[in-house]
């Protein structure tokens, strides 16, 4: 039985790296005696995976991962035993059976909401959503995009799907996944470039608070697909 | 939301910021205003390597089972925070409450091997606490040393206001009370260690005056007032199956060195290896109750969600209920997706068995200890295992499947010839012929691998080779390339690698080892010129360490090189370990003799280690 549970990861758990995560996942899961199913073969692993890693320093309520489990067990009781045995700063949200012919939830995604704050001492001196505003009026919003291997200039403005809010709380619904993957970073960046400005590294505090698929040209919520186990 | 002493600006520059923030599963709060003692217990290493030992897990459930007491973990900050800490001037804290740690009543500090002494004053330094003891006050915590190296702890005098020597179960609680006594009522701080070293176990550096002959060599060492004891017996734990023990061990987030369930099976070793201090300092050998530990291993796994579960003693295979345990275990892992690893266990038709049920063969590697390339410095070292022994493991080992093998040795072991370190290369060379001798072509998988690898030999403190001369580094390295040379003769060399250790390390931690009180000015040299992290093959750095010995006017060789005579007064011969000086002088002289001494379990060779009431000694 295909399994997806949501949780929310805040407070220092923001410094646990994904790694990290999946390793407690795998712990937390077995202190909680959920019937994991495991592979077969000589080193035997957990069913498991994660629809999209959460950066160091990010907080989200809307995190995924899916597992396979070998036999039933209600939502409520799986809820209830993972929190009992979870940390500070991890809450299992839900625990919902999926379709069989579900998608897992990495191929699956296509978008995310944020919540973006400015860290005490990095607020800009302009005001932050009328230039955003601006910004979104052009034809294209071409934005250096740098990995460890090259440099490429992208057009992230295909890739801003809403956005709203104000100065103290800015939300933005970007595209993630496979096609076009946009971190709302590169979008504040590229605000502060329209100043002239540069974006201090420590000065967003971010926060997801949830990850869509596509479904029927429709952004759905990854938890709005299955339901609870009785 | 739980606090950070660091600033989130700092946690997302440094390197695994999870080393620093706590909040780890089975990691304990407590509300600190409900505590009248606040312990912080600290492993003078980076996060990964304190969180894999067992001693820490165990003092820190021990302690927080008390409910005056809230014990909270200490690391060292990696290179990387230890710069940030310095140049902003951020005190050092707890992982637990974040609090600083000079806030806290004491700071353990536990020992586990001399190339961390840098450390303990980095430890000290980031604290904000004096790093002599002799300028503390009743402000500041009471800075406290355990652990192997408490055994000898001279080199590391001045640093600290109490050693507590042996096992930590026992004596704990005394300290507690006498301590909380100490804060009520108007006691001075030199009040309070005066008392404290009435407790058994506990050493107070500050109370005893040593002097040193013309020659530099100790003359005399007294306790400078008559109610302080003249010699300190080692703490023990004689009950190992009705004591504190951490059922509930913390599970990090991050990955560290031993990422699983530990379960102790017992303390000591009945072998009696001449060059083994491990095997001296925890006589007798106590196993815990084989039906204690199996619930021990079910609740812990529970517990914590570890996939791995490990048995720790000095020599498995000499547990009376080794195989019991091993079967419940491959039982319990059939169930539970398992690994079970099994360190310390001699090569036979039971290991071997085990070991094929719990392990993919192709992937793991036998493990043999020799020591010694023959048979003669076996003899020597006490060494129990014989060629054929070995000839006989491998031979069910390749049999079985196995093709890796993987040999240790000691190069600079006392009486060691030229034809002793042949005969590492000849035995790497005879297991890698006996597999070719036994698989036949058609069935090999390509070549056996040996991997033989030497380390240099360091006398220790209470083993019959402490008075031992040790190698200069230059012998070492000579000796090293002489065994790399006879490899590289033998017919087999192509399936033989072979690794030898640092030589400069083994020397510093020779020096250490067997040092005295006057050695801690050089530790503050050298930390003073940057030593840090030196059991780290990247952050060591020979040249300041020689610096410091040259500042200090010390020859590290007077520790090292110098035979001393068995008459002589040695630094640590205020610490009663039980096994007397008798018997290590006695074998020393069988060393030489190349005499070997049965275990205690075929003869009882009378080490002195029945004082203690209990164990392997009274077995039967």
């Amino acid at each position: 039985m295909k399994v997806r549970i949501k949780f929310a990861k805040e407070g220092t758990m923001k410094f646990i790296g994904h790694l990290d995560v999946m390793r407690y996942f795998q712990k937390l899961l077995r202190r909680s005696d959920i019937p994991i199913a495991y592979t077969t073969g000589m080193s035997p692993h957990q069913v498991m995976s994660f629809a999209m890693p959460l950066g160091i320093g990010v907080e989200s309520d809307a995190e995924y991962v899916d597992i396979e489990i070998t036999e039933p067990i209600s939502s409520e009781t799986a809820i209830g035993r993972m929190n009992d045995n979870n940390v500070e700063g991890i809450r299992i949200l839900s625990f919902k059976e999926l379709p069989e012919d579900a998608d897992n939830a990495m191929a699956s995604i296509r978008a995310a909401d944020y919540e973006v704050r400015f860290r005490q001492g990095y607020a800009p001196d302009f005001p932050f959503m009328k230039r955003l505003e601006a910004l979104y009026e052009k034809d294209t919003i071409p934005v250096l995009k740098k990995t460890k291997k090259s440099e490429t200039v992208v057009d992230i403005k295909p890739g801003i799907y809403s956005f709203g809010g104000n100065d103290e709380c800015i939300k933005m619904c970007l595209s993630c996944g496979s096609m076009l993957n946009i971190k709302p970073e590169l979008v504040a960046a590229a605000v502060f470039a329209s100043e002239d400005r540069e974006l201090n590294e420590f000065a967003l505090l971010i926060r997801r608070k949830e990850i869509y698929t596509m479904i029927n040209n429709v952004l759905t919520g990854l938890d709005e697909i299955g339901g609870s186990i009785q | 939301m739980t606090k950070t002493a660091l600033s989130e600006e700092i946690l997302l520059t440094i390197e695994k910021p999870a080393r620093y923030t706590g909040n780890e599963v089975n990691s304990v709060y407590k509300d600190k205003n409900m505590v009248d003692v606040r312990f912080a217990m600290c492993f003078p290493d980076v996060y990964e390597i304190g969180m894999s030992h067992l001693g820490i897990q165990i003092l820190y459930s021990m302690f927080n089972t008390f409910d005056d007491v809230w014990c909270e973990r200490v690391y060292s900050p990696w290179v990387d925070l230890h710069r940030i800490m310095k140049e902003r001037n951020i005190p050092l804290f707890a992982l637990e409450s974040q609090d600083p740690v000079y806030m806290f009543d004491f700071l353990g500090i536990t020992l586990q091997y001399e190339m961390c002494y840098t450390n303990v004053l980095q430890i000290l330094d980031l604290s904000h606490i004096p790093l002599m003891a002799a300028d503390r006050t009743e402000e500041h915590p009471i800075v406290i040393g355990g652990g192997p190296c408490a055994y000898n702890p001279e080199p590391l005098a001045d640093f600290f206001d109490i050693f507590y020597i042996g096992e930590g179960e026992t004596a704990y609680r005394k300290l507690i009370d006498l301590y909380r006594n100490y804060k009520k009522s108007a006691m001075t701080r030199k009040e309070f260690l005066r008392n404290a070293s009435h407790i058994s176990g506990m050493y107070v550096p500050c109370l005893y005056e040593a002097s040193y002959d013309d020659d530099g060599i100790l003359s005399s060492f007294e306790p400078l007032y008559p109610d302080v004891p003249k010699t300190i017996r080692k703490e023990i734990e004689m009950n190992m199956s009705d004591t504190y023990y951490p059922v509930k061990p913390v599970v990090p987030f991050i990955k560290v060195t031993q990422d699983r369930v530990t379960l102790e099976i017992q303390r000591g070793c009945i072998r009696g290896c001449r060059f083994c201090q491990a095997g001296m300092i925890y006589r007798p050998v106590r196993e815990r109750n084989v039906e204690l530990l199996k619930s021990y291993a079910v609740e812990m796994l529970k517990n914590t969600g570890h996939e791995e579960i490990s048995l720790s003693s000095l020599s498995s295979s000499d547990y009376s209920g080794l195989e019991e345990l091993v079967n419940f275990l491959v039982e319990h892992a059939d169930k539970k997706k398992l690994n079970i690893s099994l360190p310390s266990l001699r090569i036979d038709a039971f290991s071997l068995d085990v070991m094929s049920k719990i392990q993919d063969i192709r992937k793991s590697s036998l493990t043999f200890a020799p020591e010694a390339g023959s048979q003669r410095l076996r003899n020597v070292i006490n060494k129990g295992l014989t060629v054929d022994d070995i000839m006989e493991g491998a031979t069910q080992a390749f049999l079985g499947g196995w093709t890796r093998v993987k040999l240790y040795f000691m190069l600079g072991l006392p009486t060691e010839t030229e034809d002793d370190m042949r005969g590492i290369a000849g035995l790497s060379n005879e297991i890698a012929k006996l597999y070719y001798e036994l698989i036949p072509k058609s069935e090999r998988k390509g070549r056996v691998q040996i991997v033989s690898s030497t380390s240099f030999f360091v006398p220790k403190p209470f083993t019959p080779f402490q008075w031992a001369s040790m190698n200069t580094k230059q012998q070492f390295l000579d000796k090293a390339h002489f065994v790399n040379e006879c490899m590289r003769e033998q017919l087999n060399s192509k399936s033989i690698k072979y690794n030898y250790h640092e030589a400069d390390v083994s020397v510093l931690e020779g020096v250490f080892a067997r040092g005295d009180r006057r050695l801690s000015k050089v530790l503050v040299e050298a930390y003073k010129r940057g030593c840090l992290f030196d059991a780290w093959t990247e952050t060591f750095r020979e040249e300041p360490w020689l610096d410091a010995f040259d500042a200090c006017g010390i020859d590290p060789a007077f520790y090292t090189s110098r035979e001393r005579s068995t008459d002589e007064l040695l630094p640590w011969d205020m610490i009663d370990v039980g096994v007397s000086r008798e018997f290590l002088k006695k074998e020393w002289d069988n060393a030489l003799n190349e005499k070997v001494t049965q275990n205690c379990r075929i003869s009882c060779s009378g080490c002195g280690a029945r004082v203690f009431g209990g164990g392997v000694c009274y077995e039967g």
